[in-house]
């Protein structure tokens, strides 16, 4: 299945064209985004083209396929964390929005995630072919109304951009050919999950939430995997910067 | 040279080709260095090593099935150790306003739907490729108190957790020819990792694990489940430039190989 994350920017006077977005019982107005799903529209390609490095095709980029789209997949998805828990640190409130061990934990995150962010564009930039022309730009997000401010929005967003990197890492596996490519991808996506029980604990700390039956499958005990075409949509509320995954299931 | 990967080769090569002990994989190093393979035991328990019992567990082969019945012997310890637990009432009712109690009730859910769900994987009690329950002893011949000492019980879960995030990682090499069985495996792994996570924040640490430190309150033993883990260098990528050390190497957990985790498992089988 090919899938495309359209964006497009859209007055948001026009009040037919908001989109809500619904994350783990999250409700973000996500104003100014309409995201267009899957589009089979790939009839313009060359038959003989390389779809496994990612790059402008048809004047968008598209992540590729394979081991590249995959980790350009990852990238775009390390871009959106480390730039949202770049914000929730750096908002005017921080110090008082959150308590000590509130504050270190997505102080941490921050860290984790931009360290992240930034391994994959030094990984890509050296394994590229041309990375000039294949690696993904830096992304633009737009939060629509959130308030970084707000001590339940921040740790709802964020235990929902936790909870979907789990299931994007668990989705993709799968997809990497390469046991080293493979093992790493193994390295974040369990710190990813140690993020997502520590914000769910900080949410609900008297609970089973940090693996909770909301999300942890209470007949196989399994997590969440998801495909990149279910992922996009999602993260993709947040990204404003246009891009195509055509080639990634 | 990866030291450890060095004594797995030799390990790994003795326990497969025959049943034998391990006394007998210790023989195979001859003059190379017993006191580095013994260097090399979890625990720093080196004289329970030497048991040598026949019931030890061995090391599975590095292939899907192999992973499969590796990944079910953890979840076999890690059921029965959670049920003892809550059998044993260990877990203080009142702790953090019943808090733990909920905390350890969902995780041994968890792992006995592991165990449920990994045999069904390797084809039902019946298959060839059934591996049978070890029998445990979480005292560890008398060394450990878990059911009679919460601290140590708590202690004990985190060691078993985070081993369970590295066992996983480990293996994933292996189930790479196998799609759907490194979809679930790394549905499992995610799970090991939420639960060590909020056990460490149980015990007052980070839920994630700082250089290769095994945190306040855990026994000098349990270094062996976090040697390692302070890497922070990653394909030719420094993490610690940003931010330190402590955060370059929180941000990636690094993984056990089967020897290693056969080492620290075979401590509390008999």
């Amino acid at each position: 299945m090919k899938n495309e994350v359209k964006i497009h920017e859209v007055d948001p006077s026009l009040n037919n064209r908001r989109s809500f977005l619904k994350l783990s019982g999250l409700t973000l107005v996500s104003a100014g985004l309409v995201i267009a799903g899957c589009s089979n529209n790939d009839d313009n390609d060359s038959p003989m083209e390389d779809t496994s490095l990612p790059g402008i095709r048809n004047g968008v980029f598209d992540l590729g396929s394979g081991d590249f789209g995959v980790l350009t997949y990852a990238y775009a998805l390390e871009q959106l964390e480390a730039d949202f828990y770049t914000k929730v640190v750096n908002a005017s409130n921080f110090n008082t929005t959150f308590n000590d061990i509130e504050r270190q934990v997505l102080t941490d995150l921050y860290h984790h995630e931009v360290i992240h962010r930034d391994f994959f564009k030094a990984a890509l930039s050296g394994a590229l072919p041309n990375p000039s022309t294949q690696l993904l730009p830096s992304l633009a997000f737009n939060y629509g109304s959130m308030n970084f401010n707000s001590r339940s929005e921040v740790l709802a967003t964020a235990k929902a951009l936790e909870d979907t990197g789990v299931a994007a890492y668990n989705g993709a596996g799968k997809l990497i050919k390469s046991p080293d490519y493979l093992l790493l991808a193994g390295k974040i996506v369990s710190v990813e999950a140690r993020h997502a029980s520590a914000i769910r604990s900080l949410i609900n700390p008297n609970s089973s939430d940090f693996a909770g039956d909301d999300i942890i499958s209470t007949s196989t005990g399994l997590d969440a995997a998801k495909d990149p075409s279910k992922i996009l949509p999602i993260a993709g509320g947040f990204i404003t910067t246009k891009f195509t995954a055509k080639y990634l299931p | 040279m990866n030291i450890l990967k060095f004594i797995e080769t030799f390990t790994d090569d003795s326990l497969m080709r025959s049943t034998g002990s391990r006394r007998d994989s210790f023989n195979q190093f001859g003059n190379i260095g017993k006191t580095l393979a013994m260097a090399s035991i979890p625990f720093g328990l080196s004289a329970f090593a030497n048991k040598a019992l026949a019931k030890d567990i061995t090391a599975t082969p590095a292939t899907p099935i192999g992973a499969l019945q590796f990944a079910l012997t953890l979840e076999y310890l890690e059921n029965e150790f959670y049920a003892m637990a809550l059998d044993s009432g260990v877990i203080p009712a009142s702790e953090n306003g019943g808090r733990d109690l909920k905390v350890f009730q969902q995780i041994a859910a968890h792992e006995s739907d592991h165990v449920k769900f990994l045999i069904a994987g390797l084809g039902g009690t019946m298959s060839a490729n059934f591996v049978t329950k070890p029998t445990f002893d979480f005292t560890v011949g008398g060394a450990f108190d878990p059911f009679g000492d919460y601290p140590t019980f708590l202690a004990l879960a985190q060691a078993f957790e985070d081993t369970g995030v590295r066992a996983y990682k480990g293996q994933a090499a292996n189930l790479i020819s196998a799609p759907d069985l490194l979809t679930a495996a790394l549905q499992i792994h995610s799970v090991e990792a939420r639960h060590a996570s909020e056990v460490r924040r149980l015990r007052g640490l980070k839920g994630w694990i700082s250089n290769d430190e095994r945190g306040a309150g855990m026994p000098s033993a349990t270094q062996a489940v976090y040697n390692g883990e302070g890497l922070t260098m990653q394909a030719g990528f420094n993490t610690a430039t940003a931010f330190g050390a402590a955060a370059g190497s929180e941000a990636y957990d690094e993984p056990l190989t089967t020897q290693q985790v056969v080492d620290i498992a075979n401590l509390f089988i008999v």
